[in-house]
């Protein structure tokens, strides 16, 4: 059985929620706080929350703790590694995907369900839903990328998630944050690296509204297991 | 010796400035109408360093570490004198 680990720094607050999540499907976890060593887990999860109090930039302090050079470690070695929300935005102040998450169009706090849709070929969406519906709560969730890095990320299949209105059109009005393209959700060149900004935890219980962030965790537990070393 | 460095961190132009648009709007409401705001984060460091030339490449390593994400920032650097 593989294990996963759920990085905590200060400031991280959705770490219980992935924890029990994962434990819901039936995933080892197990929560590492980030003084700890990361030894011996086939995948880690960055989760949301403030860490640091999004001092600086959101995620630019978490990014640059000794943790992350574990977690880099593990992304070049192949094995899975997701960020969500501040996690995401962690994971690419670490430069493990490329561009940035910064603040809203509109400079305010949006937390609401958005629709999403699959885009490409990635490890974290090995699941036939074409669209699913997460929440997303965040106020820097803009992404933001130079043109040429985007023209190379769609040919390479790293845009992974859009926000997108009812019939799965990316539309402004779908954008909640004025995202370059309708980003929600971008990987590296390698794909086994994932930062999205919806919640799927807030999505894995039928009391929450949604299960539709269960395939994400599965999907990436699938990775996990695939993966030989 | 140390050194003082101001270290001004501004979004690169052209990049989407939403909380100056909102201070914009608010100098608006008390009379002032700005032809353009822009917000900028100024860090004042004392450090040691062997030379200001030294220094200044000390504060440029600080800045692209951390003090600055490239993808939406430039960065300016005063070297002042000796603290």
């Amino acid at each position: 059985m593989r294990k996963i680990a759920i990085l905590r720094f200060g400031g991280s607050n959705c770490d219980l929620d992935v924890y029990k999540a994962l434990k819901n499907l039936g995933v080892e976890a197990e929560l590492i706080w980030y003084k700890q060593a990361l030894d011996g887990f086939d995948g880690a999860i960055v989760p949301g929350g403030f860490s640091y109090g999004d001092y600086l930039r959101a995620g630019a302090i978490a990014a640059r703790t000794e943790i992350m050079q574990s977690v880099q470690h593990m992304a070049a070695e192949g094995r899975p590694v997701l960020g969500i929300c501040n996690g995401a935005q962690i994971l690419c102040e670490a430069r493990l995907v490329p561009g940035t998450f910064t603040m809203n169009q509109y400079p305010k706090f949006i937390c609401k369900w958005v629709r999403l849709k699959k885009i490409g070929k990635s490890p974290f969406t090995a699941f036939s839903n074409k669209l699913i519906d997460l929440p997303i709560a965040h106020k820097e969730g803009r992404y933001v990328v130079t043109p040429e890095v985007l023209r190379e990320m769609y040919e390479n299949d790293q845009v992974v998630l859009k926000y997108v209105d009812d019939r799965g059109h990316q539309t402004p009005a779908a954008n909640p944050n004025g995202s370059q393209d309708n980003i929600a959700a971008v990987s590296n060149l390698e794909k086994n690296v994932l930062a999205m900004m919806p919640h799927p935890e807030r999505a894995s219980q039928k009391l929450l509204g949604s299960e539709d962030g269960n395939a994400i965790f599965e999907s990436m537990a699938k990775c996990a297991n695939a993966f030989k070393g | 010796m140390f050194f003082r460095a101001q270290v001004t961190v501004t979004l690169k132009s052209g990049m989407l400035d939403p909380e100056a648009a909102t201070i914009k709007k608010a100098l608006k409401h008390l009379g002032y109408d700005c032809r353009s705001v822009r917000q900028a984060a100024v860090y004042e460091l004392e450090f040691e360093a062997d030379s200001r030339a030294n220094a200044k490449d000390v504060a440029k390593a600080m800045c692209e570490r951390l003090l600055a994400n490239p993808i939406i920032h430039d960065y300016d650097i005063v070297i002042g004198g000796r603290a």
